[in-house]
């Protein structure tokens, strides 16, 4: 048992601040001296911890000293083998999970809801996606997780794959049934991954769904800087006991800066702690928060602060109650709009609006005063903006065929293609389209005239569409040629 | 006497301090911390987390002028709901109509009605009158789940950055509005107009109040202790005009004892400084 109350890398960098050592070393604002307006506006308190690894900070590449003992006090506090310290976002945790589990070629099963940075991940490293269709609520219009049925049909029809990866929970909190997947994925000899963005919180929650590494999992990425406190572009990467730790260490640093920042080392470490030490009473307090504006929102009338009645031991295998998405079609108003509302007419910013819900993030920072705020702006809302209910989003699961993997495709030959003449073409580029969150075709895919017309559809119901060259989305890159290599 | 000083930043810049000759309580509620200073100047007086809430001195003009302006203008008035107002002034003021029926008080820090019944027994006397019914909870969530209407709606409300936060924002204006009858009236503290911080927060209640209510008007008093010494309040309702439909005769026959508020000072209490009208007129 390490002892949890310890901030060894935050303890070396107050004692760097002490010291007053005279700094012929980058950064060059020099504790801040060099740049007084950066140094008003951030504070000199936090300029003076912007400091560059030395040889008493450690170094994140290579850590030894207080970065590795904060590692380790943090794997403990995950219960996972090994935690890595990341300065990239998630996105570099997730990253750094594909790209030690796959090779080119390798093959992974994985819900198509998931983040863009698993696929892009995948073309970095050429491996070849297998999709699993996330159930739809099309009362709700969101994705759901993947069905025990749909994912064991996979592996059975994939043997090969050498990984499953899922989301748990999903942005909107649903999460699948994590123990049952693990077990299939060790029969199978496949890593068992994990992207627990929105999942710091099952790691110190009592009653939350569980935890990816506590349920065996052998890799998972966590955002602490989602619902763990630490600052934003902080995350960590865990590791089970079956996973070569120092090759990971190794695959981190090809894209990782040698530059990382303490300011986002030390707020991990000291999230770390205030997580072992006070994260069960902090998710309590959390969890008290939710279902507290849950019954208060579901009290108003029309809208509807879905929970732990959509559990359906399968694609709902279980839900997290601390998310707070509250579908507001019955209000008449798309939830882009009562997004919108909330922000200009009512000072609140809620995490994001899709078409038919909200997501309002709770968390340690939250006060009672806030959440009563917007409960309220919520029933002034429908007091005043009020409309018939709207048709229903149609977000058919379109099941998409993968012809090259992402790699292969993304760096072929391709030509700059108008939208209506894609047809029967195969994407060279990503369109994402939020919502639903789902991947509308990764590189590789067959564009059809069903993804064209949906495309087209998204578009004038006013989804926010990413991914190609074009940002207007009237163009697409069409593979015309594919070089050798994949 | 030792030299102990109250102080208060009205401004980064400025302060504003009363000699001190005892602390008679300091307390951290579960919302805010809790202050009550004897004073050879002002008396007792009570602050929430550093600022001045009232005087024994003084606490008079606010409460009269945040109480007998709607009286004067709709003596029809029965029921009336105040939110803050945990030293009772309001109350106070209230209970001197006989044809007052119901007060609802909502206050979220029960704390504070205690401090005041026990320190300040003169304001808070009232908080014993049948009429009045306390009720500690979240002012949003009052009026989120109010069914009743009531003729006159008060906002006692301190500071927008504490627990009264909620006091000042939209939803709470729309909750209001929803409360009240058809010639109902609100009556809310604006703030001073100086200080360009609260100017800001002057001109968004300003707003928000115009917002909901078509007749809207802004009047001053002189209160010795508030930042600035001069303090606005919103009067807002659907058909009440402040001054056109103030009926000054019924009123002065009620024979009702005040120390600050008259009819005549009524009616000039909305004649606002240039620079305070400009202020209010920036974002409309």
């Amino acid at each position: 048992m390490l002892d949890q109350t310890k901030t060894p890398l935050t303890d070396a960098l107050e004692a760097v601040r002490s010291e007053r050592i005279v700094p012929f070393d980058v950064p060059g604002h020099k504790r801040g001296r060099g740049n007084k307006l950066l140094t008003e506006f951030l504070g000199e308190q936090c300029l003076s911890v912007d400091v560059n690894s030395m040889k008493s900070l450690d170094n994140l590449c290579h850590p030894v000293s207080v970065i590795r003992e904060a590692e380790m006090l943090a794997a403990e506090a995950f219960g996972a083998a090994h935690a890595f310290f990341m300065v990239g976002g998630t996105t570099s945790a997730v990253q750094a999970m594909i790209l030690s589990t796959l090779k080119s070629g390798d093959k992974i099963i994985l819900p198509r809801n998931v983040h863009q940075s698993v696929i892009n991940a995948m073309v970095l490293c050429g491996a070849v996606p297998v999709y699993v269709n996330p159930e739809t609520d099309l009362n709700l219009g969101i994705a759901l997780g993947m069905s025990f049925t749909s994912i064991e049909r996979a592996v059975l029809e994939t043997p090969d794959a050498k990984a499953i990866l899922i989301n748990n929970p999903t942005y909107y909190g649903i999460c699948s049934d994590v123990p049952r997947i693990r077990a299939l994925a060790q029969a199978h000899h496949m890593r068992f991954l994990a992207d627990e963005a929105h999942g710091t919180h099952l790691y110190f929650g009592k009653g939350m769904p569980v935890a990816a590494i506590r349920a065996g999992a052998d890799m998972s990425a966590v955002s602490l800087h989602k619902s763990g406190g630490s600052l934003t572009q902080s995350s960590m990467l865990l590791c089970g006991p079956n996973v070569n730790a120092d090759y990971v260490r190794q695959i981190i640093n090809i894209t990782q800066t040698t530059s990382a920042s303490y300011l986002l080392l030390s707020s991990l470490d000291i999230s770390r702690r205030n997580l072992a030490l006070h994260g069960t009473d902090i998710f309590h307090k959390v969890t008290k928060f939710a279902r507290y504006a849950r019954e208060e929102i579901n009290d108003l009338g029309d809208y509807y602060a879905f929970s732990k009645e959509l559990i359906n031991g399968d694609s709902v295998f279980n839900f997290d109650e601390t998310k707070l998405s509250v579908n507001t079609l019955n209000v008449g108003l798309a939830g882009i709009e009562v997004y919108d509302l909330l922000r200009d007419k009512y000072d609140i910013q809620v995490e994001f609006g899709d078409l038919g819900n909200i997501l309002a993030y709770l968390s340690v920072g939250d006060k009672s005063k806030h959440i009563e705020r917007l409960i309220s702006a919520l029933s002034d809302i429908r007091r005043l903006y009020k409309r018939e209910r709207k048709g229903l989003w149609e977000s058919e699961y379109i099941t998409p065929e993968v012809v090259y993997s992402p790699q292969t495709a993304f760096y072929a030959k391709k030509i700059s293609t108008p939208l209506d003449a894609c047809e029967g073409g195969i994407s060279a580029e990503f369109v994402m389209s939020y919502p639903p969150g789902i991947p509308i075709l990764a590189p590789g895919e067959r564009v059809t005239n069903k993804i064209i017309q949906y495309i087209r559809y998204a578009k004038e119901k006013g989804c926010t569409l990413t991914g190609p060259e074009a940002m207007d989305i009237e163009r697409l890159n069409i593979v015309s040629g594919v070089e050798a290599h994949g | 006497m030792d030299d102990l000083w109250f102080s208060e930043y009205h401004t980064p810049d400025v302060r504003f301090s009363v000699r001190v000759s005892a602390q008679l309580h300091q307390e951290q509620s579960e919302y805010q911390r809790i202050s009550v200073y004897l004073s050879p100047e002002f008396g007792r007086f009570l602050t929430l987390d550093g600022v001045l809430m009232l005087t024994e001195r003084d606490e008079f003009i606010y409460h009269e002028m945040i109480t007998h302006v709607p009286m004067a203008v709709n003596p029809n008035i029965r029921s009336v709901l105040v939110f803050g107002a945990a030293d009772g002034g309001v109350a106070r003021e209230l209970c001197k109509y006989d044809t007052i029926e119901t007060i609802d008080i909502v206050e979220i820090d029960k704390r504070v009605v205690e401090v005041s019944k026990k320190f300040m027994p003169h304001t808070a006397k009232s908080f014993s009158d049948p009429r009045v019914t306390l009720h500690i909870m979240d002012g949003l969530k009052y009026i989120r789940h109010n069914k009743e209407q009531y003729d006159l709606v008060i906002v006692d409300s301190n500071d927008p950055s504490g627990p009264g936060e909620v006091l000042f924002t939209k939803e709470f204006y729309g909750g209001c509005h929803n409360a009240l009858t058809e010639d109902g009236i609100l009556v809310s503290q604006h703030d001073d107009p100086f200080y360009l911080k609260d100017q800001i927060l002057l001109r968004r209640a300003h707003v928000r109040c115009g917002s909901v209510f078509p007749i809207n008007k802004v009047y001053q008093a002189h209160i010795p202790t508030y930042p600035t010494g001069h303090w606005l309040f919103g009067f807002a309702s659907n058909t009440l005009h402040p001054v056109n439909d103030l009926d000054a005769a019924r009123w002065n026959a009620l024979q009702i004892q005040t120390r600050y508020y008259n009819t005549n000072l009524h009616i000039g209490a909305f004649a606002l400084p240039n620079y305070v009208e400009e202020a209010l007129q920036k974002d409309e």
